[in-house]
């Protein structure tokens, strides 16, 4: 199967090592495009040489030619779209994927902008076109969350979702917990340990875990939700008393994203849960619960960002393709 | 507003769960010396909050008896225990009233909460006539710092916690403080 992949930052790259590690699972580079020059061909391309490339020029093919001329060549099965995420128009990303999609190729994203901005509209194209739109990597870095909710607990209906969503909160809020730093202090921490941007708006507001929960809800009711439906409290505003106030309780506090339509709730603030409560988990770790009326409660837990934890779950809607579509031409 | 009960009572339970009830009960007591003390120390001893306690000399009771009532809040899965305690003792109950339901919901506040007149919160949600605030506990870290509180709400029906949080959310929204919530248990 040829993979075409559009943006070489941490999450590119970690394909292209994962590709280049695992040559056993028939996944074929002929296109490779970061924000300044593309590489094409159809015959396959060396991950290994693209990194090496990447590391010493800054870029991975020919100046002059770009993203575009690999979606005009479509030399390739599936795309996949890893460019940086714009969370109010999701470009570049949304006209790769419509551009992809249309033209009958399966795409694989990590980018949340384009779901958060066209989720319905791109499913619908993918449909009409008898190709797959997967985006596992989107929400929650390596926990298969899409895939359970479409694949392993199909046929429940979902009552709930629950989740721990932004990883650089939840480190906050572990070190605030743990060891009494104030907001100011866990997040400069945060910052210098790499877990937080330079800056951190979007991650502290609670941007980022509520369009993932946007994402999330949309997988599983398809109510064509929005951002703006979001109710959004962030945990820039918390203090180390709140915290010590809950602990007396013995219960900590996270930025706990939740959705539920039949209570008509969709909202991401920080909330008090007992020290016991499956979502207490520590670090940048994140979990998800989803609550189903078959299978009751089912908890994930695992490593919601890296290079390579992102990676598997890109290869994992690769491999998923691959299953369903491809061996079966 | 009642200040007389501990941080201990505080509690995150979900707002639906019943935790406390508020009952008055009927005792007859020896009235003789230390027999009130010795009827109201179970209660005392169970983390009963004693309401009020009305005596009452009535003409039916024989004279070496006290009708003494006592209205009074327990967690409700001890009360039965209590009673079984008090007849134990010799106490005879002569009627055990009815039972109010007692519903507690704590969150955390974060703000300015002081300058945003903490008693104009309070009186908000004590002039529900439905709900009142149980307990507070505020802590301030520094002049223009914000503070940190945690409030205790209670009242009788489930519906009645939801009308208060909901004022005490708006209350919130109008003084830029920041609201914390437990996070209630999906339903199943």
């Amino acid at each position: 199967m040829r993979i075409a992949v559009l943006g070489l930052g941490a999450v590119g790259k970690g394909v292209l090592r994962v590709l280049g590690e695992k040559p056993e699972l028939g996944l074929v580079l002929t296109g490779v495009a970061d924000s300044t020059s593309a590489w094409i061909d159809p015959a396959g391309i060396d991950p290994q040489t693209v990194l090496d490339r990447k590391c010493e020029t800054n870029r991975c093919g020919s100046e002059g030619r770009s993203a575009a001329d690999i979606l005009d060549s479509g030399a390739y099965d599936v795309l996949v779209e890893v460019t940086p995420t714009n969370a109010a128009t999701g470009e570049p990303a949304l006209t790769h994927i419509r551009r992809a999609l249309g033209t009958g190729h399966h795409v694989v994203t990590s980018n949340k902008g384009p779901l958060a901005a066209a989720h319905t509209e791109l499913e619908e194209l993918a449909r009409e076109q008898g190709v797959a739109l997967r985006y596992e990597a989107t929400v929650g870095g390596a926990i298969p969350v899409i895939h359970a909710i479409t694949r392993g607990l199909i046929g429940n209906k979902f009552h709930s979702i629950t989740g721990v969503l932004n990883g650089t909160c939840n480190y906050i809020l572990t070190r605030m917990d743990d060891e009494g730093l104030t907001y100011e202090q866990a997040l400069a921490e945060a910052r210098q340990l790499g877990y937080a941007e330079a800056d951190p708006t979007y991650d502290v507001r609670g941007i980022d875990a509520a369009i993932k929960l946007v994402i999330l809800a949309n997988t599983c009711w398809n109510l064509g939700v929005t951002l703006d439906d979001v109710s959004i409290t962030g945990i820039d505003g918390l203090t180390v008393d709140a915290l010590r106030l809950a602990a007396d309780q013995d219960c900590t506090i996270r930025l706990i994203g939740e959705a539920s339509p039949e209570r008509g709730l969709l909202r991401v603030a920080p909330r008090v849960l007992p020290r016991s409560h499956p979502l207490v988990i520590e670090g940048t770790l994140n979990a998800v619960m989803l609550s189903t009326d078959l299978a009751g409660e089912v908890t994930l837990m695992g490593r919601g960002a890296g290079s390579i934890e992102t990676a598997s779950a890109i290869i994992g809607d690769l491999l998923s393709i691959r299953d369903r579509f491809v061996e079966c031409r | 507003m009642t200040n007389n009960e501990g941080l201990s009572s505080a509690s995150f339970k979900v707002s639906g769960e019943v935790v406390s009830v508020h009952v008055s009960m009927k005792l007859e007591i020896k009235d003789s010396p230390g027999q009130l003390v010795a009827a109201l120390t179970p209660i005392s001893e169970y983390g009963g909050n004693i309401i009020a306690v009305i005596h009452q000399r009535e003409p039916e009771t024989s004279s070496d008896t006290l009708g003494v009532q006592i209205v009074l809040e327990i967690e409700h899965e001890r009360l039965d225990t209590l009673v079984a305690t008090l007849k134990r003792q010799g106490v005879n109950i002569l009627r055990l009233g009815e039972e109010r339901m007692l519903h507690r919901q704590s969150v955390i506040m974060i703000g300015h909460l002081i300058h945003t007149d903490i008693g104009d919160t309070i009186d908000r949600i004590d002039r529900t006539g439905f709900a009142e605030v149980a307990e507070l506990n505020v802590q301030m870290p520094g002049i223009s710092e914000p503070s940190t509180a945690l409030i205790t709400i209670k009242a009788t029906t489930r519906s009645e916690m939801d009308r208060a949080l909901d004022l005490l959310r708006s209350v919130a929204t109008e003084k830029g403080l920041l609201i914390v919530e437990p996070l209630e248990e999906a339903e199943r």
